[in-house]
């Protein structure tokens, strides 16, 4: 398991009906990306976040797939609109299988 | 001179006339997180009379993009470090079993402490850097191990440190029991190194605000480190910046550390006296 990996999102406490809010979401990852070599000239293995999804009460907002080539600590930032009050689910999928969640609440006023 | 020769002439007048204005320091205002204000530009401390009027943070001299990625704390990837230095702090280590929280409480405790050092230690009788303060700490407070110079948890708690001062001004002490080993850094600063036979100043005096090659080169002030880079993700502590700009010179370069660096950081450290502290900021 990639060590370290700590996900970090930012999103509004309130919003107005139906307004685009942004939203800022970093995980920190080494993001290797198989195409190095160590010392020895053996090859390191690649060990990256390969998806990342954002939901809204259950309702897919984005859907991502990363690839090797995107640098450490990938950094996304979209924006959204929000129909109600509810709920940010953000979801990191690692190579080694490991899947990283994290959740903000939004009141819409 | 046929007609083409005098247009294309002319243009190169031009154009030579414009070079040295491009890279020239942005007229702008940093503002962290919309909250602290940071003087990135000021009156030159007295002890550089003759050589600046001004001095300048290396904010001004970075573009756009990187100038908004330093005002965000969310977007400046320098952050993920300080956070990881916050565990660090609260972590209890070695023989004692203490953290640095246990003697100094909250790591906010710690503002003001960045922007005096390097300083001369009462009790070690000796010039210190930051880092060797908190070795200190760790060694005879903790009894645990000192940290590599330059290695990530040691900058890592640097960056915190700087990180909770951001906004205050720097503030140095040059006289007293420190003065002999500022002097010694001064030298090294007008000091010409290596094959290139370069001086601190013949870049960072003499010639900022000018390319070089395809960068602007700033005034070499060291209040918003450790800072993080974009060339290698990763933050780098003031002595790593000094030995790399030793090495470019062509010179076999000192010891981050090394008591010569340290006087040097004091010495520069002086130079940006009135600005305030950035640590960590967004470099190239």
């Amino acid at each position: 398991m990639a060590k370290g990996v700590k996900p970090r999102v930012k999103v509004p406490k309130t919003a107005a009906v139906g307004e685009a809010i942004t939203i800022k979401t970093l995980i920190s990852h080494k993001m290797e990306s198989g195409q190095r070599k160590d010392g020895d000239g053996n090859t390191i293995p690649r060990s990256i976040i390969n998806r990342f999804t954002c939901g809204f009460n259950g309702e897919n907002v984005v859907d991502i797939t990363l690839e090797p080539a995107i640098s450490t600590n990938p950094f996304f930032e979209f924006e959204a609109t929000v129909p109600e009050s509810g709920e940010f689910q953000f979801t990191w999928y690692d190579d080694d299988g490991a899947v990283y969640e994290t959740a903000k609440k939004i009141t819409v006023e | 001179m046929t007609k083409k020769a005098w247009a294309l002439s002319a243009i190169g007048a031009l154009v030579l006339a414009g070079t040295p204005a491009l890279a020239d320091p942005v007229d702008a205002t940093l503002i962290l997180n919309e909250d602290i204000e940071i003087t990135t530009r000021t009156t030159a401390p007295d002890h550089l009379s003759g050589a600046l009027d001004e001095v300048m943070s290396g904010w001004l001299f970075r573009g756009v993009e990187t100038r908004a990625m330093q005002a965000d704390d969310f977007d400046n990837p320098g952050m993920i470090f300080v956070e990881k230095a916050e565990d660090l702090w609260n972590a209890a280590d070695g023989a004692e079993g203490k953290s640095c929280a246990d003697c100094h409480g909250d790591s906010s405790e710690m503002s003001g402490v960045r922007p005096v050092y390097p300083k001369y230690v009462e009790a070690a009788g000796e010039v210190r850097s930051l880092e060797m303060q908190i070795n200190d700490c760790r060694e005879t407070r903790m009894g645990a191990e000192p940290w590599k110079y330059t290695g990530s948890d040691m900058i890592d708690m640097t960056a915190l440190l700087a990180s909770v001062s951001r906004g205050l001004p720097v503030n140095v002490a040059i006289d007293g029991p420190a003065q002999s080993t500022w002097e010694k850094g001064k030298e090294m600063y007008y000091t010409r190194y290596g094959q290139l036979e370069l001086s601190c100043a013949n870049c960072h005096e003499d010639s900022y605000g000018l390319m070089i090659r395809a960068d602007h080169l700033s005034q070499g002030q060291i209040n918003g480190f450790p800072v993080y880079r974009l060339k290698n993700t990763k933050l780098n502590a003031a002595h790593s910046r000094f030995k790399g700009c030793v090495r470019d010179t062509r010179a076999e370069t000192f010891a981050p550390g090394s008591p010569e660096f340290v006087a040097l950081e004091l010495y520069v450290a002086s130079r940006g006296n009135g600005l305030s502290v950035e640590g960590p900021a967004v470099r190239n």
